[in-house]
């Protein structure tokens, strides 16, 4: 795309991205920080988890910031009006990812001391390893613009919710078969609760990806994974 | 997730199904030998605002200057193809000039009052399409002076000079003229150009009220003023219409790579 008359427009612009970047660098690493937490129940990196929220909410607040005085300064108009409402949108997205990357670390902090049941983990990490591929190819899609990617990435939550959906399951029969593992499971459940909210968010991110290159906007129904105590069909 | 401007969909939706007041066909304009309009093609809506963007040199004036035969004032200047107001012909030798003007009003880039009261500003038009007595009169100037938002202003002075009054005054004195005399099209070049933000805002809401009984045009050089304003946008450039669309379309997400440019400010 040809530059702007005015070259400081296309430096506000570019900021942004730059800002978005870095908030996308860092939920991810704080998501894989707090999988690893959690598998290894490690307590220290945990901690490192929950102090690393803070540098990402910083950021939301100075990418709207920049995002709000552009609009007021420059009147942005089609693509750039998009750019400026996507690094909004986008850095909110961010942000709640941060956020439920830190409960999970949270969480993990209160549990270690009961360590019970290495197996029940073994579900969320596929849930992890799925979201954290998402919000990889999501970031890449924005970097990129590229809308393709985008779209799949929006077209593959399904698959996290099915994970999520048997995880459940798993979990709800090691809390039938022993009540002493009910706390530890009721975590855990969150914590994939959490995950699959992560992909949700990615999800947000592949459609304002989409918005941002073409001004159109995803259907509002996306495909869909079973959810449990889904009330059976009659056929 | 779409980015809608104010209109609600479905009173969007209905009022595309507006007709064409103004319908231009193939239109093409020279200034003796230079083409200034390439064969430009496009409706303006009944009770919608249309605008004309585009970079200086574009046409857009000229395109508005030919609504209402302006250039017929001028020596070697000619107009090609077609422009039907409600249907009919209005570039055809036979169209009577000073009905059409009546039909079709225009407000210039600069305020331009008559060195006369503001009363006679306003009734001296008025005068010379119909004749009435001096209480139909007063009631027909007291209307176009409330119909542009300046009654209020100026109730108790209308024996004062039009030229008294402050900038955006005297463009609503204008505007007031051009409505006195019921023209069903109004067209704009520029009007706000001159203006402070307080006179513009004015005349923005009052071209808003306007657009409820008049079918309007408006050039204009500030694309937020076209955002804000207009129902429709057209992008000229060069003499040729590059993209005509639904205002709120064009400036979020335009079809044309040449009208991005244009709007987002890379035009080179």
């Amino acid at each position: 795309m040809p530059e702007h008359i005015v070259k400081a427009y296309d430096r506000e612009l570019e900021a942004l991205g730059h800002r978005i970047a870095e908030m996308g660098g860092l939920a991810e690493k704080m998501l894989s920080e707090a999988m690893d937490a959690l598998a290894e129940l490690d307590v220290e990196t945990a901690r490192r988890v929950v102090a690393s929220d803070p540098r990402l909410d910083a950021l939301q607040r100075e990418v709207e910031e920049s995002a709000v005085l552009t609009i007021a300064r420059r009147q942005p108009m089609a693509v750039d009006l998009r750019e400026c409402v996507a690094a909004i949108r986008i850095s909110g997205d961010l942000e709640r990812v941060g956020d439920l990357a830190k409960n999970i670390a949270k969480r993990t902090a209160k549990i270690a001391a009961e360590a019970r049941l290495p197996r029940a983990i073994i579900g969320l990490k596929s849930m992890h390893d799925v979201a954290a591929m998402q919000l990889k190819d999501v970031l890449d899609a924005y970097a990129q613009r590229d809308v393709e990617r985008a779209r799949e990435v929006w077209s593959r939550d399904a698959e996290l919710d099915a994970l999520e959906d048997s995880v459940f399951r798993d979990l709800l029969t090691f809390m039938m078969e022993d009540p002493r593992n009910i706390s530890f499971c009721t975590h855990l459940l969150f914590c994939s609760k959490n995950i699959e909210r992560i992909g949700d968010h990615t999800t947000n991110i592949a459609e304002t990806v989409v918005f941002l290159v073409t001004g159109e906007s995803l259907p509002v129904e996306r495909p869909k994974g079973k959810m449990a105590f889904e009330p059976a069909e009659s056929s | 997730m779409s980015l809608v401007m104010d209109v609600p969909a479905a009173q969007s939706m209905s009022r595309s199904d507006l007709p064409e007041k103004v319908s231009v066909r193939h239109l093409s304009f020279f200034y003796g030998e230079t083409q200034a309009l390439k064969s430009i093609s496009l409706p303006l809506h009944r009770n919608e605002v249309t605008a004309f963007i585009g970079p200086s040199g574009c046409g857009k004036s000229t395109l508005l200057r030919v609504l209402n035969r302006m250039y017929d004032l001028y020596p070697n200047q000619r107009a090609e193809g077609e422009v039907l107001l409600d249907g009919e012909n209005i570039l055809s030798p036979d169209q009577d000039l000073n009905l059409l003007r009546a039909r079709v009003g225009m407000v210039f880039q600069k305020p331009t009052p008559f060195p006369m009261s503001i009363y006679d500003n306003i009734a001296f038009g008025i005068k010379l399409y119909e004749r009435m007595n001096k209480a139909e009169l007063d009631r027909r100037v007291e209307e176009a002076l409330r119909g542009a938002a300046l009654w209020n202003e100026v109730k108790d002075k209308l024996g004062a000079s039009g030229l008294s009054l402050s900038g955006g005054q005297q463009q609503r004195l204008c505007i007031a003229r051009t409505v006195a005399i019921h023209p069903e099209v109004i067209l704009f070049d520029e009007p706000c150009s001159a203006l402070d933000p307080i006179s513009t805002a004015k005349i923005e809401e009052l071209i808003d009220e306007l657009s409820e009984q008049y079918t309007i045009a408006i050039v204009t050089h500030n694309m937020q003023q076209a955002a804000r304003v207009s129902e429709y946008t057209a992008f000229m450039y060069l003499g040729e219409l590059i993209e005509f669309d639904r205002t709120r379309r064009v400036f979020t997400s335009p079809e044309k790579k040449q009208t991005q440019d244009y709007i987002t400010g890379r035009f080179g």
